[in-house]
């Protein structure tokens, strides 16, 4: 519990001590983007399902905010309250997310992958190729968060506590869910299907209401993230975006809610730093080597360095070491 | 730490009678598409940044320029997150870029929430950049895509006798401006190109099979408005389906990005006609010497420059010009160097140019046809110069709008 106290005093605090690129670009960035990836997280972490389509749906709230709501495209912009928007926003995503669950749940590994694959692609092709509601290859512009008389939601401070808040009420969510009866029920499906099927657990329904939980979660996230773009476009729910969040998923580590977020922190300081490491035609190079080199050192992500770093520590006492149990198996938990 | 050294040394260098701006660098930032389809135009629109800043010997108003790069992959967001960074965490006082139709759009938007910042084209080309809407610190001293065809319609029709086109371009903005100003006198004229036999395929597509199966076989030519990595896989492709309607080419498509790459479409482009803010073979002295500048500064270039190391060279070395004439001097915003960019009129490598009412460029246009150069390289060969083109093809600003907005079915040339 101290570690989260001191996490959380360090992450409010945070704005006070860098500037607003770093407040906005950088740190709310990677607070949405590990949100994104946490949906991630929920479904291939305890549900045993790697879903490519969580940007799908985040795209889904991000053109639902864009089209119910104002846009300078001349295209669509219906103007509702933006309470309105962002209400039909997270439960569209979250309709959306748990359709994509009906289609996906009765698959099995990279069956699920590719099957949730397919739907990211004709997304992205399908907002590319439709002109009268989603305006093609340039998206919709112009999408303004609420204001709130002299607080502008976009400015680098509040925007980086209302990304805050949301990465931290999904993180306390999952964390909850974990030890929850569903939560344990789902990371049992995970386990053995077939044997929860056989207790009498309603295997796929489980595994679309996780999808409809991570939908509400991606959805929120894609609504922060049309206000902090300001816009939309195919290229903001494109396939090499898509496996991005599962690269922030993988490289964060899938076992804790909160590997999602260092992976996120460590993907945008690459993507936007890379370019200053090496010169201007090779930084993405540097980008996929990093990633190599994580992924190669340690199967588990960041987590799982950090882990093996505090056992190497630990190793120094006599005491013989026990073999790691995974810490989510459901014996864990009894 | 290091910004507090400067500043010390600025204090000092001051006390010895120096004005502190001389010795402080301007941070200038350079964005282009250095991912993606778009990767080699990219690579060769910085060059033309360093080739601007190079026969500027690095400095410009007596303050060093000190050049921070940014990369894009020719989506709108991926230019604004690189225009972002530039702008807000390396405090860029001047940026110039980007190169993307699409992106320029996306720039112009965010131009208008950091007014003290001047933003200085690339070589995007959409043209609704600057006609709609513009931003006042936004200026392109290249030109749009709609101007680059000047005089093509009019060739195609009555030079070359290609009644009716099949169109193929990319689906957004700038090849939008493209066939649109192809189109506008091509179809006035009397020329047929039916909505339905226009092509309009994503960025970065691979394969061209269906498309080149569908196109019709009752028309006398092909236009092609691709870019990059897409005009080599078309043409490619094209020829190796057995393609044999005469080509017509956007401005990029024949350009030395596409026609310096390896490949086996050389004797297949030979002769297609196109139009261009740049042409390879000009006869001019300010030409030759921008072409032998490029080639010694950059032996592993293009064999010779392309339209968008022209661009953002033009565009850079307005920036430096402009800075030079307010000596180095924005303390005020950047207000006095933005109206010093307004008001310049100067030469380039392809004649002059100058800006209109909504700071976009009036410059010379040049219709080409691709020749087999001298030394076996492929290059477009100077048919006609149509000089000082103006955005509204010399129409008065409100009687250009009512051509409408540029889009997949304008003109409908019915």
């Amino acid at each position: 519990m101290g570690k989260y106290i001191v996490l959380a005093a360090l992450l409010l605090a945070y704005p006070t001590f860098v500037g607003d690129f770093f407040t906005f670009q950088i740190g709310a960035y990677a607070l949405l983007l590990g949100t994104v990836a946490l949906s991630l997280q929920v479904l291939g972490g305890y549900g045993g399902m790697v879903s490519l389509s969580q940007l799908t749906v985040a795209g889904i709230a991000g053109y639902t905010v864009a089209i119910l709501g104002d846009n300078t495209t001349n295209v669509m912009g219906l103007g509702w309250p933006w309470w309105c928007v962002v209400t039909a926003a997270i439960a569209i995503a979250a309709i959306a997310a748990s359709l994509i669950g009906a289609i996906s749940v009765r698959t099995e590994g990279i069956y699920t992958i590719m099957i949730t694959l397919a739907i990211a692609v004709s997304f992205f092709y399908f907002v590319r190729q439709n002109y009268p509601v989603f305006n093609g290859f340039t998206g919709l512009a112009g999408v303004e968060p609420p204001r709130f008389g002299a607080l502008y939601l976009r400015d680098p401070a509040p925007f980086y506590y209302l990304s805050l808040a949301i990465a931290a009420v999904f993180f306390w969510a999952v964390r909850y869910e974990r030890h929850a009866t569903f939560g344990l029920a789902l990371q049992a499906i995970r386990d053995n299907p077939r044997r929860m099927a056989a207790l009498g657990y309603n295997v796929p329904l489980h595994r679309v209401a996780a999808h409809a939980l991570a939908g509400v979660i991606a959805g929120t996230a894609g609504v922060a993230l049309v206000w902090f773009n300001g816009r939309i476009s195919p290229g903001t729910v494109g396939v090499d975006v898509a496996i991005d969040i599962l690269i922030i998923a993988v490289i964060g580590g899938m076992r804790h809610p909160i590997g999602p977020f260092i992976g996120a922190l460590v993907f945008v300081l690459l993507e936007n730093f890379a370019i200053d490491l090496i010169d201007r035609e090779r930084f993405n190079t540097v980008i996929g080597l990093c990633f190599l080199a994580i992924v190669f050192l340690s199967p588990d992500g960041l987590l799982g360095l950090f882990d093996k770093a505090r056992q190497a520590v630990r190793a120094d006492t006599p005491k013989p070491q026990e073999p790691r149990k995974h810490p989510d198996k459901l014996h864990h938990n009894r | 730490m290091s910004k507090r050294n400067l500043l010390a040394t600025v204090a000092a260098l001051s006390a010895f009678g120096l004005n502190a701006a001389q010795a402080e660098s301007l941070k200038m930032g350079a964005l282009a598409t250095l991912e993606g389809a778009f990767t080699a135009l990219g690579e060769d629109g910085m060059r033309g940044v360093q080739l601007a800043i190079n026969e500027f010997g690095g400095t410009a108003g007596g303050r060093e320029i000190e050049l921070i790069t940014g990369s894009s992959d020719a989506s709108p967001d991926s230019a604004i997150r690189a225009t972002r960074r530039l702008v807000e965490q390396d405090g860029v006082q001047i940026l110039v870029g980007p190169l993307s139709g699409s992106e320029g759009l996306a720039v112009r938007d965010y131009a208008k929430t950091q007014p003290d910042v001047t933003f200085v084209n690339g070589s995007s080309a959409a043209q609704d950049t600057t006609l709609r809407d513009p931003s006042d610190n936004f200026f392109r001293f290249s030109t749009d895509g709609a101007q680059w065809m000047a005089g093509l319609g009019e060739y195609t029709l009555n030079e070359k006798g290609y009644e009716s086109i099949a169109i193929i371009a990319e689906d957004y903005s700038f090849p939008y401006s493209l066939v649109f100003g192809f189109l506008e006198p091509y179809c006035r004229l009397g020329g047929q190109a039916k909505v339905e036999d226009r092509f309009w395929v994503p960025i970065g597509n691979k394969d061209y099979s269906s498309v080149i199966a569908s196109l019709p076989d009752d028309v006398d030519a092909l236009f092609v408005g691709l870019g990059g990595a897409d005009a080599v896989n078309f043409l490619t492709q094209y020829e190796q389906a057995g393609g044999e309607l005469p080509l017509v080419a956007g401005s990029i498509t024949v350009d030395q990005t596409v026609l310096g790459s390896k490949g086996r479409t050389r004797d297949f482009v030979i002769g297609t006609p196109s139009a261009s803010p740049i042409s390879d073979t000009w006869d001019d002295p300010r030409w030759a010497a921008f072409v032998a500048s490029y080639q010694a500064e950059f032996p592993d270039g293009f064999p010779s420059p392309s339209i968008f190391a022209h661009a953002y060279y033009v565009n850079t070395k307005a920036a430096l010009l402009a800075l030079d004439e307010v000596g180095g001097d924005l303390s005020d915003g950047g207000a006095n160097y933005r109206t010093a960019l307004s008001n310049l009129s100067f030469e380039t490598p392809t004649g002059m140019v100058s800006l209109d009412a909504r700071r976009n460029a009036i410059a010379d246009i040049f219709l080409t046809e691709v020749i087999e150069g001298p030394d076996g390289n492929l290059v477009n060969d100077t048919v006609k110069v149509t000089s000082q083109v103006s955005q509204t093809f010399g129409l008065e600003y409100e009687e250009f709008l009512e051509y409408g907005v540029v889009g997949r079915d304008n003109p409908s040339c019915s």
